[in-house]
C-alpha cells in the first residue's frame, strides 16, 4: 500500500471481487420468486389441411395465444423467451415437437399479451399421421437472467384434434 | 505516505467497498433494478479510489524520524566478530 500502483491495484481487486460476490446474491434472489404464470390458447380455423407432393401432412391454423408471464420478471431478470409448441406420439417418434409460434420478451410491461395469429413456422409432421391426430398445445419459457443461471419450464393445455379429412 | 497511513487507508478502503456494496444492493432490490444497483456501487468505488488512492496529507502525519548522519557517527558500529564466532559454533 505503500505507491500509488500498489493501492490502485488493491482496490480494483477488492471492488470486482466484492462485484462478482453482489451478482452471485443477486442471482440467489431470484430463488425467493415463485412464477405462477397463466396461459391459454384457443385454435380458432383450420385454414387447410393437406398432405404435400412428398407425402408429408401439413396443416395451417389460426391461434389465440394470452398468457400474463409478468410473475416470471424479477429485477434480475434480462428477457424471456417462449414457444408454442404441439405436441404429439406417432408410431415413429415417442414425441413430436412443433415450434407454431415463439417470442422474445424484453420487459415485464410486455408480458402480459393476447395474440391472434397463424402459425409462425410451418406445422408438418414427419410422415402422414396428422388425420384424426389429438395434440397437447404446450408453452415453454426460457428465462434469461441478468447473472446466473438460465432456467426453463413449460405450461401444457388442453390439445386440439384435428379433422379425419384433408381439407 | 507513512506506516499508519498505509494501515488507515486499507482499512478505509475495504470498509467504504463493503458499506456501499451493501447499500448499492438493498437500493437495487428494493427498487428493483439492477442498473440502480450497478450504478451506486460504480459511484461508491470511484469515491472510495478518490479518497484512498491519491497521497493525501492525511496519510503523512506520523513520518518516520531517522538519525541524523552525524549522530550515528557518535557510536561504534557493531563489530563483525560476533558473526564470526557463531558461524563457527553452528559448525561444530
Amino acid at each position: 500500500m505503500h505507491s500509488f500502483g500498489y493501492r490502485a491495484n488493491a482496490l480494483l481487486t477488492l471492488a470486482i471481487t466484492i462485484l462478482a460476490f453482489m451478482c452471485g446474491i443477486a442471482s440467489f434472489s431470484d430463488n425467493f420468486n415463485t412464477p405462477i404464470p397463466t396461459t391459454e390458447v384457443q385454435v380458432l380455423n383450420i385454414n387447410w389441411f393437406q398432405k404435400k407432393p412428398d407425402g408429408d401432412d401439413e396443416v395451417s391454423l389460426t391461434l389465440n395465444i394470452s398468457a400474463d408471464l409478468q410473475s416470471l420478471f424479477t429485477w434480475n431478470t434480462k428477457q424471456v423467451f417462449v414457444f408454442l409448441a404441439a405436441e404429439y406420439v406417432t408410431p415413429k417418434n415417442a414425441l413430436n415437437q412443433i415450434s407454431l409460434w415463439d417470442g422474445i420478451i424484453p420487459t415485464k410491461e410486455h408480458a402480459k399479451f393476447l395474440i391472434h395469429t397463424t402459425n409462425k413456422y410451418r406445422f408438418v409432421d414427419q410422415g402422414s399421421n396428422l388425420r384424426g391426430k389429438a395434440f397437447n398445445l404446450t408453452l415453454h419459457w426460457h428465462v434469461m437472467p441478468k447473472t446466473g443461471k438460465m432456467s426453463a419450464n413449460k405450461l401444457v393445455m388442453t390439445g386440439y384434434r384435428l379433422p379425419e379429412t384433408y381439407r | 505516505m507513512d506506516w499508519q497511513g498505509q494501515k488507515l487507508v486499507e482499512q478505509l478502503m475495504q470498509i467504504l467497498l463493503v458499506s456501499f456494496a451493501v447499500v448499492a444492493f438493498l437500493t437495487g432490490y428494493m427498487l428493483g433494478s439492477f442498473r440502480t444497483m450497478l450504478l451506486t456501487y460504480a459511484g461508491g468505488v470511484v469515491f472510495t479510489a478518490l479518497v484512498t488512492i491519491p497521497n493525501w496529507p492525511v496519510y503523512n502525519r506520523n513520518p518516520l524520524n531517522w538519525l541524523d548522519p552525524s549522530v550515528v557517527e557518535k557510536y561504534p558500529k557493531p563489530l563483525p566478530s560476533n558473526t564470526s564466532s557463531k558461524k563457527k559454533s553452528t559448525k561444530k
